[in-house]
Parts: C-alpha cells; sequence; structure tokens
C-alpha cells in the first residue's frame, strides 16, 4: 500500500463524513449552532460580570471559548468512530483493499473542515457581539492555525477512545468528564494567577492555557499593562503549545491506528 | 474445475463459546456454495474468516489460491461482501455509497462513478439513487448493499444471509438477481438459513451445525441422504394430532416430525402412492378428518431434521418440532 492511494483513501472516507454535515440535522447543530450559543452566552453572561483591568472581559473571554470548542468538538471525532465501529459500514471497509489508517485518518481530516467552519461562524458571532482583533491579520492567521492544530492533535487522542468504547453515548460522557475540567482549570475564562496554588500549576502547564494564551496573543487581545505569566509554558506560548501538539499526534496516532486494525480484527 | 475457496480446520472461539470447530469447506469455480445452518451456527464466523475481517485461531484457507492469513490485502483485492446488515451508510445516497466503494477499490474516479450508476440501474434503484439510503426500504437497502459486493467486479463474492428479514417477493427478486451473477462467471458463497433459499440458488450446500460441517452435497445428493418420500398430513382439529400421530406411526419408516401450531404430521415413508392409500383409509376408519394431504420427496428441511434432530428454519423463532402435546407454542 503506497502512501498516495492511502492518502487518497483518506480523502474518500473524509468526503463521505463531510457529506454527512449536509445531511444529519445533529452534526449541522453540533458545528453551527453550539459555538454560537457559546459566544452568546459567554459574552452576555460573564462578559458584563467580570472587569478585566484596562481592557474588556468579553475580548479577553473570545480566545478562551475558541479554544474551549475546538477541544470539545474533539469528541466528535471520537463519537464518529463509535459510530462507524457500531453500525455495518466498517465491516464493508475492513473487507475492500483500501489503507487500514484511512477510516482514522478521513475522520480526523473531516474534522479539521468542521473546525474550520466552527471557527468562522464563531469568530463571526464574536465580531457581532463586540469582539475586535487588535493585531495585524497574518498573527491572528497564525492563531487560528494554531487552534486548528491542536485540536487536530486533541481529535487524534479521542479518535484512541472512540475506538475503545461500545458506544457514542459512552465517548460522549467519558471525554466530557475529562475535558471539562480540562478546559476550566486554565486561563481560558479566568486569569490562571487567581486560582489556589494546586490549580494555578497545573493550569499554567496545561496546554489549553497556552494555546489560549498564544491565540490572545496573536489575536492582540491581552490588555495593556498585564503582567507577564509566571510559567515558561506561557511566556512562550506558541512554542509550547505547538510542541504539545505534536507530541499528542506522534503518541496518539499510531496508537489509534494500531487500535483500529486491531478492532478490526477482534470481532 | 479449479478450487476457487479452500478452507481446513477452521477453529474460532470467543471465550467459551466455539463459533466454528474444526470447519472444513471447498467451493469451485464458478459454483454457488451455500453454507446452511441455523442462526449461531457459524456461518457469519466463517464468511468473516473468509473474507479477512477476523482470524481464526486454528486452521488455513486461501480465496483463489492466496491465503487469507498471510496475504489478506491481496485477498480482498479479489473479493466482494454483502453481510446481513446491509452494510451500506443510511446517510449517504445510493450513488454515493457506491460511488465511495468504488473509489475504495481504487477503479479511478470515472470508472467508480459509472459503475455505480449502471449498478443502479441494474438493481432497478435508479429512481432511488439520489435519496439518502435511511428513505430506503428494506428490500432496497439489500438490493444496494449487494450492488455494493459487486462494484469491482471481484471475481468471488460472499453473501451472508442476503435475504433475511425479507418478504417473500423482494427475496425472489434478490435470487434472480443472484442468479445472474454467476452466470457471468463469479464463484459464489453464501450463508443462509432458509432451506429454499439454498433450494433455488446453491449447485452444492453444506450443512453447518455447531462450527462443523454434518453434511456436503448437491441438493439432490442430501435429499438422497434421507431418502424415500415423505407424506405429510395437517388436520382439520388440533384434538385429531395425537390419532394422527398413531396412525401414521405404523406406516413411517422413520421418525415422525410433527408441528403442533401447523396441525401438521410428517411421515418418512418407503411405499408411496401405495403406502398414502392405506395411511387414508386409515384415517377415514378412524374418522380422523384432514385438511391437507401431500406426498413429496424429501425437503431440505427434512435433510436438517434428519441430521441434527432440529429445524434449521424454525429454530429462530419456535422450539424445535417436536411430537403434538409435547412442546411447541400454544400447547394444552
Amino acid at each position: 500500500m503506497n502512501f498516495l492511494s492511502a492518502l487518497g483513501d483518506g480523502l474518500v472516507i473524509a468526503r463521505r463524513n463531510l457529506i454527512k454535515l449536509k445531511r444529519v440535522p445533529e452534526v449541522l447543530v453540533f458545528v453551527l449552532l453550539s459555538p454560537i450559543m457559546f459566544v452568546l452566552l459567554f459574552a452576555y453572561v460573564f462578559g458584563s460580570a467580570i472587569d478585566i483591568p484596562g481592557g474588556s472581559y468579553r475580548e479577553f473571554l473570545m480566545a478562551g471559548i475558541f479554544g474551549q470548542t475546538v477541544v470539545f468538538g474533539a469528541t466528535f471525532t471520537g463519537a464518529g468512530l463509535a459510530e462507524d465501529m457500531q453500525r455495518g459500514i466498517i465491516d464493508r471497509f475492513r473487507s475492500l483493499p483500501m489503507s487500514r489508517a484511512a477510516v482514522v485518518f478521513g475522520r480526523t481530516a473531516s474534522d479539521v473542515i468542521y473546525n474550520i467552519i466552527t471557527l468562522t461562524v464563531m469568530a463571526t458571532a464574536g465580531l457581532i457581539v463586540g469582539w475586535r482583533i487588535r493585531g495585524s491579520l497574518l498573527d491572528a492567521l497564525a492563531g487560528f492555525l494554531l487552534l486548528l492544530l491542536f485540536a487536530y492533535s486533541v481529535s487524534w487522542i479521542m479518535a484512541l477512545l472512540g475506538l475503545s468504547v461500545p458506544s457514542p453515548e459512552v465517548l460522549n460522557n467519558a471525554s466530557f468528564i475529562v475535558i471539562f475540567p480540562m478546559t476550566f482549570i486554565a486561563n481560558t475564562f479566568v486569569p490562571a494567577e487567581s486560582l489556589p496554588t494546586v490549580l494555578r500549576v497545573f493550569a499554567e502547564w496545561n496546554p489549553i492555557s497556552s494555546l489560549v494564551q498564544a491565540t490572545r496573543e496573536l489575536f492582540g487581545n491581552i490588555p495593556p499593562g498585564t503582567p507577564e505569566p509566571a510559567s515558561w509554558a506561557l511566556q512562550n506560548p506558541v512554542i509550547y503549545t505547538v510542541s504539545c501538539a505534536c507530541l499528542i499526534i506522534a503518541v496518539f496516532a499510531p496508537l489509534a491506528v494500531r487500535r483500529y486494525i486491531r478492532v478490526a480484527k477482534k470481532t | 474445475m479449479k478450487e476457487i475457496i479452500h478452507a481446513t480446520g477452521l477453529v474460532k472461539r470467543y471465550g467459551e463459546v466455539v463459533a466454528l470447530d474444526g470447519l472444513d469447506l471447498s467451493v469451485r469455480e464458478g459454483t454457488i456454495v451455500a453454507l446452511l445452518g441455523p442462526n449461531g451456527a457459524g456461518k457469519t464466523t466463517a464468511v468473516s474468516v473468509l473474507t479477512t475481517l477476523i482470524e481464526p485461531d486454528e486452521g488455513t484457507a486461501t480465496v483463489a489460491g492466496i491465503d487469507v492469513l498471510s496475504d489478506p490485502a491481496e485477498v480482498r483485492k479479489l473479493i466482494g461482501l454483502s453481510g446481513q446488515y446491509a452494510a451500506v451508510d443510511r446517510d449517504l445516497t445510493g450513488f454515493e455509497n457506491l460511488d465511495m466503494i468504488g473509489r475504495l477499490y481504487h477503479l479511478g474516479r470515472k470508472k467508480a462513478r459509472s459503475r455505480a450508476r449502471e449498478l443502479l440501474d441494474r438493481f432497478d434503484l435508479a429512481d432511488a439513487a439520489d435519496r439518502p439510503v435511511k428513505t430506503y426500504s428494506g428490500g432496497m437497502r439489500r438490493r444496494l448493499d449487494l450492488a455494493g459486493a459487486l462494484v469491482a467486479e471481484s471475481p468471488v463474492l460472499f453473501l451472508d444471509e442476503p435475504t433475511t428479514g425479507l418478504d417473500l417477493i423482494s427475496r425472489r427478486e434478490l435470487w434472480r438477481l443472484i442468479r445472474t451473477l454467476v452466470d457471468q462467471g463469479a464463484t459464489l458463497l453464501l450463508t443462509t438459513q432458509y432451506l429454499e433459499e439454498a433450494d433455488r440458488l446453491a449447485d452444492d450446500v453444506l450443512v453447518i451445525d455447531k462450527g462443523k460441517t454434518i453434511a456436503h452435497g448437491t441438493v439432490d445428493d442430501l435429499k438422497d441422504m434421507v431418502g424415500g418420500e415423505r407424506i405429510e398430513i395437517k388436520v382439520t382439529d388440533r384434538d385429531d394430532l395425537a390419532a394422527a400421530h398413531e396412525i401414521l406411526e405404523n406406516a413411517a419408516v422413520g421418525d415422525l416430525q410433527g408441528d403442533e401450531r401447523s396441525r401438521t404430521v410428517v411421515a418418512p415413508v418407503s411405499g408411496g402412492t401405495r403406502e398414502l392409500g392405506e395411511v387414508l383409509e386409515a384415517f377415514e376408519s378412524h374418522r380422523v378428518r384432514i385438511s391437507e394431504v401431500v406426498l413429496r420427496r424429501p425437503t431440505l428441511d427434512d435433510v436438517f431434521l434428519a441430521l441434527t434432530g432440529a429445524s434449521a428454519e424454525s429454530s429462530e423463532e419456535t422450539p424445535a418440532p417436536a411430537k403434538p402435546g409435547r412442546r411447541g407454542r400454544g400447547s394444552r
């Protein structure tokens, strides 16, 4: 199996997943409506409640919402795979002379497209409620790319989980328990400095914090006069986030593909 | 003729459950072989091994001379599979499903498309081609699934219970389609729990039970194995079943089979029409009223009963038929 035909197989699977975006209402809600809801909810419920010295909390918040939403979006990868495994279609795939990695690669790839749509919708909603990019457009673009890269890496963790659980429902519940604290014990919604010590240390090295910190910087949403963050991770958020994402992919992509092949043989 | 599918001593265990218990099978080029057996006999497991979906714990298998275990990727290029759970994507249209399968067989974009349209036409799905599969009826889904197995014109086809759960009309329609495949030179291994299906389609039948082959031969061979003819009598009144049993027991050369629900008793006999006349006289003199009488060759159901002591077709939902009054639904 050469690399090009494996890539082709992955694209065929990705295309199939994208067709579902048009046909399955739940997918549409997940990709389009829930991000709008998040932006409005946080902007109006929290946005006016908390004061950030020298800046607007609503602007501070946006990068956090972006980060949280794309990380949550990764559960979609796992749920999609779990659903495929449950349905008969996977037997068809396994009996075809296609690349063994295509189903997993195709899924993570199509979820990048989902995330692009989600981010576009959220950014538009954000602009409407008053969020502004205050840095250069190139930096902002880098910010979005960083969000996509990190979400892609989390997709691989979720892919492994999705192939290990008996049903999509289990995955949704299980991942909620992990992702919820991961995105909250971070600087997503409040500055990390204000947390109690143990949580603060966790938050300072949490790659979701560095992701949010990096996008905040790239969008120019850090209010002037904000003190320099304490941890190396948050002082060099782009490098730290990119390294974490690469590490996660390097570890979890082979595990997920191996898992798929093993599950395929066991049934 | 060349042997296309060959398997020896296949064993597959799931914990305590032995799904395959030393299964041997062989399919010659251009023939249809049916694996016939009740639910849980190991039919699907056998197909899964031969189509590289699972690895057996023991045994060897080849498809077109290629080892299923050491070279599964090569085997996949030569086979088409249609499973019992209609393995198509319900959110995609019929066309998109077949097009995707064609692409994954690496037919190329153009060929995949034209092949998809061609098959949709042939399987009478052209009108529904651009509707999502979830709007299809059960029969349409099965036809699409079967079409999926044919996309690459694979020389070896595996159809796992292709008509289970379909009504008789859809089933006949599928039989017609399946027959045409083999007329075009394909080799086909089919699993079924419908005796009529094996009878209609298969050149050879492998009767399997509890993961083992218990009989093998042409449909006629199998019928000859049980020998003789059958008198089948349906009584008008359920209370007469015991009397009918008694009368037929005297005429029978083997064990009787009865089904209380349909008020039927079947007796293997050797005397043909002469025997039938005597039996009818006995019924007359005992004043047992009959609503149906048949003298016939043994069916595959009789074969199955004789081999396993249980009925294949009825094992799914009803207890195996036995002498009336002892068991069965609606008794007493």
